[in-house]
């Protein structure tokens, strides 16, 4: 690898530990690759040369990707600064013109055909430009970000590309935007809202899991007894016992209407289905709007919790040693639908088990834990922002990648970091954390 | 810089961390909680294919197969590729309907699931299967399969042989550690079934990789896993194939059976059982026809006489009553008894044959005569010895010797279901005479002719000839000799065979007066007409009486008289003297063992005597009441049916000197047909035998079917 080799030549202070985990987690996820494609029956040297196959166009790839990342750590770092918002409004501008020019993949009009048949996905650089223009926003001096103004403008900033995102179908990016509550947080954001949104999904969880007659008793009976424990409070502030029914209220009709509203009249039917398959339940398509006004188009299809079941399947079936390298059976098999892309991890889990699976997840803690520890020691906030964004960001798909594939979450299509195979995601990767290195390089140097 | 935030970091760390906790549990509970995974894992993308090694083979003593293996194919589906078939065209060529195409198609997911292959018609003929193969690419999902299945090229020994049929929920339960499958064939009845770990031997396994489409990617493993098919091993036996045709042949049209051993080592040399069927009737798709019919059958075709048939032994017991009271010191050879033709000595006298004064002179006298009143004299002498103190006492032991002589209890052939026939116990005479003290031995008293509740089955008799033979010790009778790469576990199997039954240490002069008394029987008793071409042999006859009918014609014998190296016994129920039906076809069975061939008088005869029909007359009615006149002629040589089997083996070049032997038979049996169409039912039937006495015996046929 030149690029580690020479990079004392051109960079000082560059983060040796993550280039390091970066390498090898490509390295890993074309390793995996491989074993997705592998067939015994034809010579994969050949292959690799007329880069026919998924891992051989990855290689291309990572090279090219390394090329991106030693052009970045050669860049001066104010030029991110600088270029911030210009980057945001160009990757805002791209989004929106991909519903002109864009060309639909596998359903979601996201992809811009670029020369040498490859395609882009203008949400997924987006990602890097809110990154930036986000970190620009709240590192501005005059931005006091206890205020909630500033709140809601940097909500905004976030929101704009995932809303464009779900306008283009692709509900598994959207969904990453959430990611930029970690840097929000870490910046000021009051924790109640954190600690809002945490109830808020265990109230839609518990929705799917609870009958709605059960679940509103529970509800009343735990508002009741806050109200019985603490009534001697009360008798001074009334108006507390106004809010604890307040949130009753609200929590009362989050279960009752807005939940069924957002499955049967937001979501679409195979998203609502994956969401109840993940509790083990079957969701009537009947009741949703969406799908109602379609009926006729639909297709036939495997039933959407295979994907997840055989995902379970190649994973379980790895044991604690795995069954070895290119000796996975459900991966040569082709069972697992979508494998060298967003269930990459099956094949992992199959070759090598839980030795494999843990190790692996050890070095992505080893890689979160590191960039929270530049994050921290930079002092600029511009830095801290970005830095902030790049762990959401990676956590967020880590996290929501794996528990698809082991069935802890609806199945969204989102890559597993540096592992999965494609080009645009990959590069997103890569830039977002080059640019983290270049940033955290010139840490020394107070950028704003 | 701000500061005050920063044990947020801290936070978020926690938050990194707990999730990253949640996902290591649930891999812990996939990975090394769960094994269920893993099984799905296998069900998914491991095939396993069964192969089949070939069974083995069963030999004559000569090295001549009784049974070969023969290739049949099978119309297999996968259900699930079943997708484009033009059912129509199928249908029309296996002539079904498309109910029928579906409801096989059903049978076939619930036997062998939607994507494993399932039989859709099995055992095709020759027609069909050029037909479906001609047409296979309009009927995707379905494939060829070939199937060995047992073919017959002597047509005969169907009872000794046994059958193969698909296994089913019942025999999968009991050999449930042998690793059976739905679908497949195990021996049922016979030496098939008594030998059925050795002739299939050992099935192998291979193991496949297979996609999500249910391709085959290929070998799993580099089929490390595999394991290879042993091919069963061949079976030799001590029959032989022409005697055993022979047996089969002179019993045709008579309902009865021939046993016929070598003394000198027990190996049995035919069994044959009548009626009998054809053996190649109960493989490939013949099965199907045939089986339920042969099951239905009054006359119980499939039934082997000759290990489960019990016939009172007659006056062939008699060699056997002298043996114990030449044993126990009660008489000597020279023992004469006065007998003027009844036995008076318990009051209600009995009948003997003669009355000439000495013709009971001595043992040898009297059993070449054959004489009544001498051998219950015997019997009484050995119930009423005074060592034993009573009648009850002397009795045991006169059971002990019976047992001992193999009568009363199983042999142990290496056939399924023996039958140990009857040797009464005390107990049953207890209780009919109201206690031990109240009888003594004029209350059994024919049970020295053989008579009263004794039976034994044609086997036991044919074993206490070779007892007599061999002077005091048989070896327990066998079809197997030897088995092919003999191993321990197989020679302990045998050993019972190689093992001498010493009974009694009678000395030899004593053997002596017995085997000339049956000699003299050849000469100018009983049997004295009946004589094989340069060959003294000892012989008894029988004519017993029994509950339904005439008497059964019984014959025991064992030939040459010094040396002797076949014993045999023939019992043609309902036929009336022993010296008349059973006799001639021992006769004959000795010649052919002997001499090698039959001189051209002894052929006429057996040619003579297998036209001869000597079917209880309830048979017959039952045959018209139930329309199946057709069943007259036994269906072992019935034409129509063979010719489809003989269609099927000439496929093979290699059965052309078989195809000699069927074709003689089949000119046999034409002749026979001929015969039988247009003369009159075989005139000389036995006098008419009331429907009533052939009731119990339908009933019981009755209760077998349930």
């Amino acid at each position: 690898m030149a690029t580690i080799d020479n990079k004392n030549n051109f960079s000082k202070g560059t983060d040796l530990a993550v280039i390091i985990l970066y390498f090898l987690m490509v390295t890993i996820g074309i390793l995996c690759i491989f074993m997705v494609e592998y067939n015994p029956n034809t010579n994969w040297s050949s292959s690799l040369v007329t880069a026919k196959n998924n891992y051989s166009k990855q290689i291309y790839f990572a090279l090219f990707c390394s090329l991106v990342g030693i052009f970045i750590l050669l860049t001066d770092s104010k030029v991110f600064t600088a270029f911030a918002n210009i980057f945001y409004a160009g990757g805002i501008l791209l989004m929106l013109a991909t519903f002109i020019i864009g060309k639909e993949i596998n359903g979601s009009k996201s992809w811009i055909p670029i020369a040498g048949g490859f395609n882009l996905q203008a949400a997924e650089l987006c990602k890097i430009f809110t990154a930036l223009a986000l970190a620009k926003f709240i590192s501005k001096p005059e931005t006091d970000f206890t205020k909630i103004k500033n709140h809601l403008i940097a909500g905004i900033m976030i929101a704009l590309p995932a809303v464009l995102s779900v306008m283009q179908h692709e509900m598994g990016l959207a969904l990453v935007y959430s990611a930029f509550i970690f840097a929000m947080y870490r910046e000021g954001l009051p924790p109640v809202i954190l600690i809002v949104l945490v109830s808020f999904a265990i109230l839609v969880i518990a929705t799917l899991l609870l009958p709605p007659g059960i679940l509103a008793i529970i509800l009343t009976a735990i508002a009741g007894l806050f109200i019985l424990s603490m009534i001697k409070r009360f008798k001074k502030n009334k108006q507390t016992i106004l809010v604890v029914i307040g949130i009753w209220a609200i929590c009362f009709g989050t279960v009752r209407f807005a939940v069924p509203y957002i499955f049967n009249n937001v979501f679409e039917c195979y998203q609502t289905t994956r969401i109840y398959s993940m509790v083990g339940k079957e969701y009537d398509c009947s009741k949703n709007i969406k799908s109602a006004t379609k009926t006729g188009t639909a297709k036939v299809r495997k039933p959407d919790d295979y994907n997840v079941k055989q995902s379970k399947i190649a994973i379980g079936s790895g044991g604690f040693w795995g069954r070895g390298f290119l000796k996975g059976t459900q991966t040569r098999g082709k069972y697992v639908p979508e494998q060298h892309t967003d269930f990459i991890f099956t094949s992992l889990g199959e070759a090598f088990g839980f030795v494999g699976t843990f190790t692996f997840l050890g070095l992505y803690l080893f890689f979160l834990f590191r960039l929270v520890r530049i994050a921290e020691r930079q002092r600029s906030t511009f830095s801290r922002v970005y830095a902030y964004s790049v762990i959401g960001i990676f956590f967020f798909h880590i996290a929501v990648n794996i528990s698809m594939t082991i069935g802890l979450f609806p199945v969204v299509g989102i890559p597993l970091p540096l592992i999965s195979y494609g080009g645009s995601s990959l590069l997103t990767f890569t830039v977002l954390v080059f640019i983290l290195l270049r940033l955290d390089a010139d840490r020394q140097m107070v950028i704003r | 810089m701000s500061v005050y935030n920063s044990n947020r970091g801290g936070v978020i760390q926690i938050i990194i961390g707990v999730i990253f906790i949640l996902i290591v549990g649930q891999l812990i509970s996939l990975q090394i909680i769960s094994n269920k995974y893993k099984l799905a894992a296998d069900n998914n993308a491991i095939y396993r294919k069964i192969i089949y090694p070939d069974r083995g083979i069963i030999y004559d003593r000569k090295k001549r197969a009784l049974l070969e293996n023969s290739i049949s194919y099978d119309l297999v589906v996968i259900p699930n590729e079943t997708k484009g078939v033009d059912t129509a065209m199928l249908c029309s060529i296996l002539n079904i309907d498309k109910e029928e195409y579906k409801k096989r198609i059903i049978e076939a997911i619930i036997k062998n699931t939607r994507v494993k292959a399932g039989v859709f018609e099995p055992f095709l003929s020759p027609e069909l299967f050029a037909q479906l193969n001609e047409n296979l690419y309009r009927f995707p999902g379905f494939s060829l399969s070939e199937r060995s299945i047992r073919s017959y090229p002597y047509n005969t020994a169907a009872h000794v042989l046994g059958y193969v049929a698909e296994v089913d929920v019942k025999f999968l339960k009991k050999n449930a550690a042998e690793g059976y499958e739905m679908g497949d064939y195990a021996g049922m009845t016979g030496l098939e079934k008594q030998y059925e770990p050795i002739l299939m031997g050992q099935r192998g396994v291979k193991r496949f990789l297979r996609d999500n489409k249910g391709k085959i990617q290929g070998v799993y493993e580099k089929g490390e896993y595999d394991t290879s098919a042993v091919a069963g091993r061949n079976l030799f036996t001590s029959v032989d194939v022409e005697v055993q045709q022979l047996a089969e042949k002179v019993l045709q049209h008579k309902v009865g059976s021939v046993v016929a051993l070598n003394p000198k080592t027990g190996g049995i040399i035919a069994m044959a059982s009548s009626p009998g069927y054809n053996p190649n009737l109960l493989t490939g798709s013949q099965r199907r026809k045939t089986i339920g019919r042969l099951l239905m059958d009054t006359a119980r075709p499939i039934y082997n006489r000759a290990i489960k048939g019990q016939y009172p032994p007659g006056s062939t017991f008699k060699p056997l009553g002298a043996l114990i009271a030449l044993d126990e010191g009660l008489i000597t050879p020279s023992f004469g008894y006065n007998c003027f033709g009844l036995y008076t000595a318990c009051g209600n006298a009995r009948k003997c044959e003669h009355h000439n004064p000495g013709h009971a002179g001595n043992l040898q006298l009297a059993l070449a005569n054959s004489c009544n009143s001498y051998f219950l004299q015997v019997f009484r002498l050995a119930i009423d010895n005074p060592k034993y103190g009573n009648a009850k006492q002397g009795y045991l032991k006169w059971k002990e010797y019976m047992n001992g002589f193999g009568f009363g209890r199983k042999l142990g052939i290496d056939l399924p279901s023996e039958n140990k026939a009857n040797i009464p116990d005390t107990a049953s005479y207890n209780r009919d005479f109201g206690g031990a003290r109240y009888w003594n031995s004029c209350y059994m008293l024919t049970l020295g002719i053989g008579q009263d509740r004794m039976t034994a089955t044609p086997l036991q008799l044919a074993n206490s000839m070779a007892y007599i033979a061999n002077e005091g010790f048989f070896y327990t009778p066998h079809f197997v000799d030897s088995i092919e790469n003999e191993n321990e576990e197989d020679k302990n199997l045998l050993a019972e065979f190689r093992k001498k039954q010493v009974v009694t240490k009678i000395p030899k002069a004593y053997f002596d007066a017995i085997k000339e008394g049956m000699h003299d029987v050849t000469v100018y008793g009983t049997a004295a007409f009946i004589k094989i071409p340069g060959i003294e042999y000892c012989a008894k006859t029988g004519t017993a009486q029994n509950p339904h009918g005439k008497n059964h014609s019984i014959f025991v014998c064992f030939a040459p008289k010094d040396n002797p190296t076949i014993a045999v016994a023939v019992i043609v129920e309902n036929a009336g003297y022993g010296s008349v039906w059973a006799g001639p076809i021992g006769g004959l069975v000795m010649e052919k063992y002997l001499n090698d061939t039959l001189t051209a008088e002894s052929q006429l005869k057996a040619d003579n005597l297998s036209k001869v029909d000597l079917m209880p007359q309830g048979i017959k009615d039952w045959y018209i009441r139930h329309n199946r006149t057709e069943l007259m002629t036994p269906i072992e040589y019935n034409n129509d049916e063979l010719g489809d089997v003989w269609e099927m083996e000439v496929v093979s070049s290699e059965m052309t000197p078989k195809l000699i032997q069927a074709d003689t038979v089949k000119k046999d049996s034409v002749k026979l047909d001929t015969s039988k169409k247009t003369k009159a039912p075989i005139p000389a039937l036995p006098k008419k035998v009331g429907k009533e006495t052939m009731l119990p015996n339908q009933e019981k046929k009755k209760k077998v079917l349930k």
